[in-house]
């Protein structure tokens, strides 16, 4: 059971959180105007990196609120966790 | 009745508690203190099990959770059989009663020991090879035979009666082991007045020094020095200390598993007490002190009761005062054998040799065996054993070059002790996925780098012997707990070289010689070496090939020496070979123990409404949906499901009916951005919704596929009740806030849940106004005042309700919301006033046929997750003018338009008395063979009364244009004659809705 | 071929089982090949028989970056089975079980296939909905599967409780005769067996590192640490590891790996006739030949390629065991790991051309690929040799995703398996 930091709550159990998939892809402010492959791309195609993931968790036992990490999916480590709506930290992984 | 093989004094044992236990039916005596094998043992009695594929006779090899042989079951009552167990781990308790296994008619008569004659014919791996001819005879001959010779000891029977707990545990510094190294570690760890847990796997703390007899530690014996520590640690409160605990799995950042043996050692647990215990520790720090295992030697018939390790002699006979026989070869190639030698004749037992594979074996061990005028044999291998059901004599031979040995001699015995070295344990290491490297010297695999915040301490990093194991254990306690505080033990102890032998010994027997590896699993070198010629080079094929270390020990004997004899036939040094992966759990883990409090009735959460037990007392036949019990039907006298439904049906549609829809999910959509919030998400267009209005809003997903329903009240220009399907609730207000926090953060929306808050009660039937008229306050029921399709705020029976005019019946309908508190107050009340009237309480089921006489939809029954809100029937729910909402996009893709679609269409039987199946086919020619055109499927198919017919609606391709056509529907007895309608079957119009 | 026999074992035996010979050979490999396929678990190795067998490709690779079979083909708990909705799904599946049926005779090596039966257990009014929808889809499209009773799911399988004590009592099942189990290492060793035997270069160890495209946007060679490789056709068969290395090629697609775990008890005399599975409640178990109750459940809530999961999510696997089998409360857990699996957005895999030309994928399988493997080895060799795809893997493509031709089971069924 991963320990993951809230940055609203604190580190607290990852029963207390559910995935909420990759990080950063906004959904498009026209979705009418994308032709057929952007709008798959937005909807379906996805990173899956081996190393470094920015991904979305919900606390939702907790504060409920949305949030952003870096983890290394090579070792489950987590670099930093940071509030939605803030930039992807440049960091490098472990494994990047 | 004393015990033949049992000392008169010493050990950790009270001889005057004599235990009774039985093996096999024989009675046998114990005493306090004993494990299930320490008895046996003292009894005289080796042999204590049979092999898994040859059904060899086996005795007892080690002394502790790395036993191979020595598996009984034990059974306590008839529901309380645990098969496997080791009997080096089972604590005696008078009464006992164990059994060996995997044996037919006995253990010293085993049939299945036939197999052992085919061993030429059957080597690793046989059964790829052959059992394909004729192809049926696998199923039904091979197989079968396979299965029945295989697997151990017998499964329970009967359900488990006992408890299991779980519990969740902190501390800085969790310290696994309680040896030398792990006691050093958590006494300068607890000088920190930190949280500091130990555990250990045994019945005892104190490890190895447990069966230390001549050793000082800070000036006093080794078991003061224990006891001193024990009582100082217990004395500290920061400090938790858990025996009989199996660390078995080092889980992500921190976090280790451990099961605690809570009352499977005592005779009479009282009634009721816990089995076992779940601890789930989240560490800052671990400090693993996992020990050593020792290492068989591996020659030919290596395998023969009375042939064990020598340090778990040692500790049968300094822990348990329990002799392995009367006289014994010491087989080793370590200088750890010498010290059991010393002890064993010092107890009285003869050494008929220490032969010794090294050829100048020197060091103080070696000299005090010397000394003590014991043989030793320099140089010479152990090339064998005789006997059958106990070992009464050894082979040995002297090694003249590598791999050749001389003439042999026999040396008679009745016992083998035999060692060749000892191995680090770094399975919990491992498994925290830290690196371990080969280390040459001491020719062990030692862990290297962590990857999780934890050190290794003693001789489990290969840090042998009581003086190292004790100064690296406190220096890794003080490093655990970043508390600078330092301790030099004083230790007086004989001490040997650290260095052992690796795999198979020289020997001269011929080729259908078996030198166990792996004993529980009978792998053999020869095995091993038929894997490297069939050409598997991989560790981890070799060992899937040969199935070695995949026993119930999990090689912890027999993996180091596997790779020693693979690293000789594939003439590559074994770091080459690499090392398969350690996996939790160390030791095997009860099932029940993982599972906990979870079963029956606690196995999930069981959600119920306020009116339930009202329910529950007239007799309703409850369905799970989702968490939540919820009334099915109601029987009256004798009815079975279809003649309640029926009765609950024509009553609804002629008088009333009281229907519990409070499990319905009800989220409040409250802020000055609500109306545009709602545009964003449902398809329906909601900012002209008027305030006291209702609206059916349809929530799709991104990908355009109809996720959720329900009626959507406007409270109030910013304020929105929203309700979902039962089962849906949770996952729509996930998506609601998904899309709100992070998509559309500008809105200023709030979203709750408020499912608990309100109980829900459906009045629906003529009668409906009537009943309820005389029970509101404030609120006018005229269909001027509230039409269909709005909602009203007001009092009913005293309390606050939101008083929502809709139908999911198609008659007048009424759904009453009152805050949860007053559900069943109001429920009863309404039951009450509808009585003149005829008022009948319905369920689940009526409510279905009911809707579905309408042709309304319940998502997932219609929907399936793969259906647009056009396919059933939806469009006109659409905002046109809505520039977006989650799902538009993707309902433009071409798929979305094909005419082929499913979409929704009532079906009628040609004969109106067969009522289809849910889930059948349908198909457009009769009469086809498999595999058939499929058409579509059936949805939901009932009797309806008040049409006096049968009714289905179903997902047709193409279906909207097909109104009017005869299709079918295939069944095992032949096709059914269907024609295509409209999905609404009653009441087309829509007039009964306004009473 | 060395042929495998009775006969032959016991000629052996007399010899001391010395006359035996590598099972595959261990070659460098060769500056170039026809065809290369990327992943040596059974998808990648038949693929690589089949190439050989059925569309005279000799001169082909099998570039493996560990060990034989020691991706998820090693790692999972081996249910075989067909009953899947929808036609398209039931066509690929069943394809797979009619090829399982011969395979031990057709690669000459015991691939134990046992035809056990699954039975899928249904806990609630909707589970009863959705399994009869399934077996009566499956009848009309000729896959066995049939609707039993309670007390006919017992008889089938007498340790499963059918008492109403349970939190969710089993209402009924759909059994699949034709399911079963087979021995998972097997399958990669008998496929790369057969394919060394007509010339396939079976490379383990060897890790591909890139994917090198000509002008024209086509495959040209791959990079490994064994050297640089021409080929003008790369088949990936990579599971979880599908989108790194597609990623070498520019492609992306719409997966995710997630970790997944299975769990052996301690074996024990044969007590558990077949498979039994529960999505409802999140377990499913057979006994294998060995005596081991083999069990697994769902994935863990993250990506992830560390191959292992949390304790809760056996927990709660063991959890459902227990409720189903009240008497398997006191069984020992002997051995967990877990596995990388790739998941689609439907849950259905893709076995199709990319959009880069020469090459080729076969990934997407979620929890369910074991079953799949010889089928998805046979339809990926076809569209590999033909450069188009077979008609039974004709509606797997990535395409389906823009185009909204989706084939989603799970939605369904609410089956993940």
């Amino acid at each position: 059971m991963l320990l993951i930091t809230c940055p609203h709550c604190g580190p607290r159990p990852e029963l207390e959180f559910v995935h909420g998939g990759e990080a950063h892809i906004a959904r498009p402010a026209q979705p009418e105007a994308l032709n057929a492959e952007e709008w798959t791309e937005y909807l379906y195609m996805r990173a899956n990196p081996k190393g470094l993931h920015a991904e979305r968790w919900r606390h939702l036992h907790g504060c409920a609120r949305f949030f952003n990490a870096l983890r290394d999916t090579t070792t489950d480590q987590f670099v930093v966790t940071y509030k939605t709506g803030e930039a992807r930290p440049d960091l490098k992984g472990p494994a990047a | 009745m004393s015990a033949p093989f049992r000392t008169d004094a010493g050990g950790q044992i009270d001889r005057r508690k004599s235990l009774t236990f039985t093996f096999d039916g024989r009675t046998f005596q114990g005493v306090e203190g004993d494990t299930l094998a320490s008895a046996l043992l003292a009894n005289g009695v080796h042999l204590m099990g049979r092999s898994f594929k040859y059904h060899r006779p086996r005795g007892v090899l080690g002394a502790g959770s790395e036993e191979p042989n020595a598996l009984v079951s034990v059974r306590r009552d008839k529901a309380r059989v645990t098969p496997n167990l080791r009997a080096t781990q089972v604590e005696l308790y008078d009464g006992l009663v164990a059994q060996s296994q995997n044996r037919w008619p006995s253990l010293n008569f085993d049939m299945g020991a036939v197999t052992s004659l085919l061993s030429p014919f059957i080597p690793a791996g046989f059964y790829y090879k052959t059992f394909m001819w004729p192809r049926k005879a696998w199923d039904h001959l091979y197989e079968p035979a396979i299965r029945a010779a295989a697997g151990l000891g017998d499964a329970p029977t009967e359900a488990d009666p006992d408890r299991y707990l779980n519990r969740f545990a902190h501390c800085e510094v969790l310290v696994i082991g309680a040896g030398p190294a792990g006691l050093a570690a958590a006494l300068a760890a607890s000088k920190s007045g930190q949280r500091v847990m130990l555990v250990d796997e045994q019945a005892q703390f104190g490890g190895s020094l447990l069966a230390v007899t001549d050793a000082l530690i800070d000036g006093k014996p080794a078991q003061v020095w224990l006891d001193e520590t024990l009582a100082t640690l217990a004395a500290n409160p920061k400090v938790t200390m858990i025996c009989r605990a199996n660390a078995f799995g080092y889980f992500a950042h921190n976090m280790i598993g451990i099961t605690e043996r809570l009352s499977e050692h005592q005779a009479h647990p009282d009634a009721g007490a816990p089995r076992e215990r779940l601890w789930q520790v989240r560490a800052r720090e671990v400090v693993l002190a996992t020990g050593a295992i020792e290492r068989p030697l591996v020659f030919p018939d290596n395998d023969r009761p009375g042939v064990l390790l020598a340090d778990a002699a040692r500790i049968y006979l300094n822990r348990y005062g329990v002799k392995p026989g009367k006289r014994v070869v010491v087989a080793t190639g370590h200088d750890e054998a010498y010290r059991a030698a010393l002890d064993m004749h010092r107890a009285g037992v003869e050494i008929a040799a220490i032969v010794d594979a090294r050829p100048y074996p020197r060091g103080p061990l070696v000299e005090a065996a010397k000394a003590a005028g014991l043989t030793v044999r320099e140089g010479y291998a152990i090339t064998g054993t005789i006997g059958e059901l106990r070992v009464n004599g050894a082979y040995i031979a002297p090694i003249i070059a590598a791999g050749q040995v001389g003439q042999t001699e026999t040396l008679s015995c009745d016992g083998v002790l035999m060692s060749g070295g000892f191995t680090p344990s770094v399975h919990l290491f491992s498994q925290s996925r830290g690196k371990v490297v080969w280390d040459e010297t001491l020719e062990t695999y030692l862990p290297g780098q962590s990857a999780e915040a934890e050190r290794s301490a003693g001789a489990c990093r290969g840090r042998f012997g009581l003086a190292q194991a004790l100064a690296d254990g406190f220096a890794a306690g003080a490093d655990a707990a970043r508390h600078p505080v330092t301790h030099s033990f004083a230790v007086e102890a004989v001490e040997g070289d650290p260095k052992g032998v690796v795999g198979a010994l020289p020997h001269n027997r011929g080729q259908g010689a078996k030198a166990f590896i792996d004993w529980q699993n009978d792998v053999t070198t020869k095995d091993l070496k038929l894997a490297v010629r069939e050409g598997f080079q991989s560790i981890e094929h070799i060992k899937r090939y040969t199935t070695t270390g995949m026993a119930t020990d999990q090689g912890k004997t027999s993996n180091l020496n596997a790779l020693g004899v693979i690293s000789d036939a594939l003439h590559r040094p074994i770091p080459q070979i690499g090392l398969t992966t350690f996996r939790m759990p160390y030791t095997p883990v009860t099932f029940g123990v993982l599972a906990g409090m979870a079963r029956g009735d606690l196995f999930d959460p069981i959600r119920t409404t306020p009116i339930h037990d009202w329910a529950v007392e007239q007799g309703a036949v409850f369905e799970d949906v989702s968490l939540w019990k919820r009334a099915r039907f109601f029987p009256q006298g004798r009815e079975d499901m279809e003649a309640a439904v029926r009765r609950e049906c024509l009553s609804v549609r002629k008088d009333c009916g009281i229907f519990d829809a409070s499990t319905l999910g009800k989220i409040e959509v409250v802020g000055p951005d609500a109306a545009e919030f709602m545009n964003r998400m449902y398809i329906n267009a909601w900012t002209k919704l008027g305030v006291g209005k209702c609206r059916y809003g349809i929530l799709c997903r991104e990908d355009g596929f109809v996720t959720d329903d329900g009626v959507v009240g406007r409270i109030a220009h910013d304020r929105f009740h929203v309700t979902t399907t039962t089962g849906g609730a949770a996952r729509v207000l996930g998506m609601m806030e998904d899309y709100l926090q992070t998509e559309w953060p500008e809105l200023n929306v709030w979203l709750t849940s408020t499912t608990e808050q309100w109980a829900v009660i459906a009045l629906q039937g003529p009668k409906a106004r009537t009943i309820l008229e005389g029970l509101v306050e404030g609120i006018d029921l005229s269909p001027e005042a509230l039409s269909h399709m709005s909602l009203t705020e007001g009092k009913i029976c005293g309390v606050p309700t939101r008083l929502f005019r809709v139908s999911f019946s198609g008659e007048l309908g009424f759904e009453i919301n009152v805050p949860a508190e007053h559900g069943r107050k109001v429920w009863e009340a309404i039951w009450a006033a509808g009585q003149p009237h005829g008022l009948t309480p319905y369920g689940t089921e009526t409510m279905h046929v009911l809707r579905a006489e309408k042709g309304f939809i319940i998502i997932g029954q219609e929907t399936d997750g793969t259906a647009t809100p056009d396919d059933v029937g939806l469009t006109w729910a659409v905002g046109k003018a809505k520039p977006d909402y989650v799902g538009k996009r993707s309902l433009a893709r071409p798929a979305m338009a094909d005419p082929a679609r499913k979409q929704l269409v009532g079906l009628l039987t040609q004969d109106p008395a067969v009522v289809l199946d849910e889930g059948a086919q349908i198909i457009v020619t009769r009469g086809q063979k498999p595999p058939m055109k499929l058409m579509g499927h059936v949805t939901s198919s009932y009797h309806s009364a008040v049409m006096g017919r049968s009714i289905a609606l179903a997902m047709v391709s193409g279906g909207r244009a097909r109104r009017g056509e005869t299709l079918h529907v295939p069944m095992p007895e032949g096709d059914i004659a269907v024609t295509v309608t409209s999905p609404v079957f009653y009441d087309p119009e829509g007039a009964r809705v306004n009473g | 071929m060395q042929k495998f026999s009775a006969f032959e074992l016991f000629k052996q035996g007399l010899n001391g089982q010395a006359g035996w010979k590598p099972q595959w050979r261990s070659p460098e490999p060769k500056a170039a090949y026809d065809a290369v396929i990327i992943g040596g678990g059974g998808h990648g190795l038949g693929a690589a028989y089949y190439l050989a067998k059925q569309h005279g490709m000799r001169n082909i690779a099998v570039l493996e970056k560990g060990w034989l079979g020691g991706g998820n083909t090693g790692r999972n708990t081996t249910i075989i089975r067909s009953n899947y909705l929808f036609d398209e799904s039931a066509g690929l599946y069943d394809h797979s079980v009619k090829l399982w049926e011969g395979l031990s005779q057709e690669l000459n090596y015991n691939v134990m296939f046992s035809q056990r039966g699954v039975m899928m257990l249904a806990h609630t009014v909707h589970d009863v909905q959705v399994f009869k929808r399934h077996v009566h889809a499956n009848r009309a499209n000729g896959v066995d599967n049939e609707w039993l009773s309670p007390e006919e799911a017992k008889a089938y399988c007498p340790p499963l409780n059918i008492s109403d004590n349970m939190r969710y009592p089993v209402l009924g099942a759909a059994l699949q005769r034709r399911g079963g189990t087979a021995r998972h290492d097997a399958v990669a060793w008998g496929y790369a067996r057969a394919a060394d035997d007509l010339g396939v270069d079976i490379i383990e160890n060897c890790e591909v590192t890139g994917i090198r495209r000509n002008a024209a946007g086509a495959v040209e060679a791959v990079e490994t640490t064994k050297g640089l490789i021409r080929t003008p056709k790369i088949g990936v068969s990579a599971a979880g590891h599908t989108s790194v290395v597609l990623g070498m090629a520019g492609v992306r697609l719409p997966l995710e790996s997630y970790p997944l775990q299975a769990l052996v008890s301690e074996p024990i005399k044969p007590v558990f006739p077949c498979v039994v599975m529960s999505n409802t409640i999140h377990a499913y178990i057979s006994q294998s030949d060995k005596g081991e109750l083999v069990i697994g459940a769902g994935t863990d809530i993250y990506t992830s390629y560390t191959q292992r999961g949390g304790l809760h999510i056996s927990q709660h696997t063991l959890e459902a065991i227990c409720e189903l089998f009240p008497a398997f409360r006191r069984m020992r857990m002997l051995r967990n790991w877990g596995g990388i699996v790739d998941v689609t957005p439907d849950r259905s895999p893709i076995v199709a051309k990319t959009p880069v030309p020469g090459l080729y994928v076969n990934c997407g399988w979620g929890t369910g690929g074991f079953k799949a493997t010889p089928g998805a080895a046979h339809t990926l060799a076809w569209t590999i040799a033909k450069d188009e795809p077979h008609p039974i893997n004709a509606p797997f493509t990535i395409e389906r995703f823009r185009d909204g031709h989706l084939i989603d089971e799970a939605a369904a069924a609410a089956v993940a398996h």
